[in-house]
């Protein structure tokens, strides 16, 4: 019988079989941000046991709130900081060089096809779309995986997801994730893992893949995955080519990964694209979805683009195809986060922050902020924000703030108008 | 171990995420203590008077809901603001993976009960105080105004039943890997 690509990778990770149902893995990655960290190393500190399974394995960042916004969350910084150094963690990433965990591993190069992943982050799904098994993960996990290097899972199954057709232009991942999100409802992949194939995915790049992996948690599911390409092998190339004799031999290599033909999947779902619209979110769950034409005209006091899902700097393009030599609705605030440094750094290059300046965008240094209602961009009583994010729980973005989740292009052209706009109308 | 079952609260709800059980605002805290005040502070629930801080909710030690409870974030202080009011039974339809994860690795139950079973506790009247008897895997749920039971079944898997007789993953994985 053969085996999913998720199967392949809990086999060759695992450390103990606790019950017949669960798998302890060894884990390659632990990913760790200042929100659900200084809780785990402040215990293990109290318990004597303040190690760190392997330095060079544990990857973390402060992103969430940065700079710090008050004394708590200094605090918290000062908490990562100060055991970073203390356990000489050489990838951690402070103030200057920091950016959105989820952005920022990839683009580091650490997160390789037939990985095991945590972070104490749900969106951890995201790294999935390099063909690893990256899953979002509790405290208490964290600290063992600090600690241990281990983390436990139920054994995997698989609900594969086909996505069919040919994808209409201005329609972008994020309304394939919302559409699929709408089927399935926000607990209809619980405890199965999103396996992403056929010919559109195939042709995503792989920031569009990690959109698509970075909401697979919307719909309960323990992670999204890819199938490791050339795609895959093309944007790490940089960071594997030590590795490899040519990209041919990595994508050989990263093809024994794959789902065998004769895997078997609990479930599967297949979707064709070809007349799919620009996709928004209308309620207070990421399943309450309805094609943008349906929600058009409703009014919005803020546009938000940024944020682990669609924070990239294709992203920052598309929402500048719509803005270039175009003003944002005098009633709208505008706000910008580019995901990492370096996503800032090229939209700078390509005169692409010069654009969303122009048309009335503030634009804000790397940071989670106000995805979570944390800083830097919460909504008032009663206000509504047209959003690149990935949730629309009520009060996500600052107590009784409405969102409406959409994709950049989508969400740009809300800017323009000031109301909910099928991106269509805007595109030259 | 810690001992299971005391007085229950009932939230007629679906899909209620962390996000509601513990807002992003207090994740800043870095004592599981400082939650406390906090619990369910923002839930709004259609139809009803729902009030975070009623005397029933501070005496409860069981909560009782419906389906998919704790979705979204992965944010343990969901459990910890539960844990710090001395709840430590969530009894449901059924449960999103890492909430449900993160009670067992805590030590704490996070039981699924069949929805019919739930709604017939939902339907008892008065206080109502819930036994948990984990070595036969039952839940009774009686009123106490009426004395009237309803008797239920949980399925635990094996390992999640092992983190809790060893009161939480830290200190099972401590034992068990190098």
């Amino acid at each position: 019988m053969g085996k999913t690509i998720a199967e392949k990778i809990f086999a060759a990770h695992l450390r103990d079989t606790p019950a017949p149902d669960n798998m302890v893995l060894d884990l390659d990655v632990v990913m760790c941000h200042e929100i659900t960290t200084p809780i785990a190393i402040l215990d293990l500190m109290e318990k004597g046991m303040d190690r760190v399974f392997d330095p060079g394995k544990i990857k973390a960042v402060i992103d969430h709130v940065t700079p710090p916004k008050d004394s708590k969350t200094a605090t918290q910084a000062k908490i990562m900081r100060d055991w970073a150094r203390r356990h000489r963690i050489r990838d951690f990433f402070d103030i200057g060089r920091n950016g959105v965990c989820h952005a920022l591993f990839p683009e580091k190069g650490f997160i390789r096809p037939g990985y095991t992943v945590i972070m104490g982050d749900s969106h951890t799904c995201t790294h999935g779309a390099f063909g690893a098994f990256a899953a979002g993960v509790g405290t208490t996990d964290l600290e063992v995986g600090i600690l241990k290097g281990v983390c436990a899972f139920r054994a995997p199954r698989t609900l594969r997801v086909d996505v069919t057709g040919t994808l209409p232009a201005g329609v972008y991942a994020k309304d394939i994730i919302l559409n699929i999100i709408k089927r399935l409802t926000v607990n209809g992949a619980t405890d199965l893992i999103m396996e992403f194939r056929g010919p559109v995915i195939d042709d995503l790049d792989m920031s569009s893949r990690m959109t698509l992996c970075n909401m697979a948690v919307e719909a309960g599911a323990t992670s999204g995955i890819c199938l490791p390409d050339a795609t895959t092998a093309r944007y790490l190339w940089p960071f594997i080519s030590k590795d490899y004799e040519s990209l041919d031999a990595a994508v050989a290599d990263f093809a024994t990964w794959h789902s065998d033909d004769d895997a078997v999947y609990t479930q599967t779902l297949t979707i064709d694209v070809s007349d799919l619209a620009p996709q928004v979110t209308y309620g207070f769950k990421p399943d309450q979805v309805k094609d943008i034409s349906e929600l058009a005209g409703s009014r919005v006091d803020q546009v938000y683009i940024g944020s682990c899902t669609n924070g990239r700097i294709e992203d920052i393009r598309a929402a500048a195809s719509i803005l270039k030599g175009r003003v944002i609705a005098d009633h709208v605030r505008g706000i910008l986060t580019p995901a990492t440094p370096a996503v800032y750094s090229q939209a700078l290059d390509e005169g692409l922050i010069k654009i969303f300046m122009d048309s009335g965008f503030c634009v804000l240094n790397p940071t989670c902020g106000a995805c979570l209602g944390m800083s830097s961009g919460v909504l008032a009583e009663g206000e509504v924000c047209a959003s690149t994010t990935n949730r629309n729980f009520n009060g996500r973005m600052g107590k009784g703030g409405m969102v409406h989740l959409m994709s950049p292009l989508s969400a740009a052209a809300a800017a323009i108008t000031g109301e909910i706009t099928h991106p269509g109308e805007l595109l030259n | 171990m810690n001992t299971f079952g005391g007085p229950a609260f009932f939230i007629d709800r679906s899909d209620i995420n962390t996000d509601e059980i513990i807002p992003a605002k207090y994740l800043t805290e870095i004592s599981k203590k400082a939650l406390k005040p906090h619990l369910l502070e923002d839930l709004r629930l259609e139809n009803s008077d729902f009030d975070p801080r009623s005397p029933a909710l501070q005496k409860a030690t069981v909560l009782v809901t419906r389906s998919n409870f704790g979705c979204g974030s992965s944010r343990e202080h969901a459990v910890w603001a539960l844990e710090v009011n001395d709840i430590n039974v969530v009894i449901a339809d059924s449960f999103a993976r890492i909430f449900r994860q993160n009670m067992f690795n805590c030590g704490i139950l996070a039981l699924e009960a069949a929805p019919e079973d739930i709604e017939k506790m939902f339907n008892l009247k008065g206080e109502v105080e819930i036994q948990v008897d984990l070595d036969n895997g039952r839940v009774t749920a009686q009123s106490r105004e009426t004395g009237e039971r309803v008797e239920s079944s949980f399925t635990m898997n094996p390992f999640d039943l092992k983190l809790v007789r060893a009161g939480g993953w830290l200190a099972y994985a401590d034992q068990q890997y190098s």
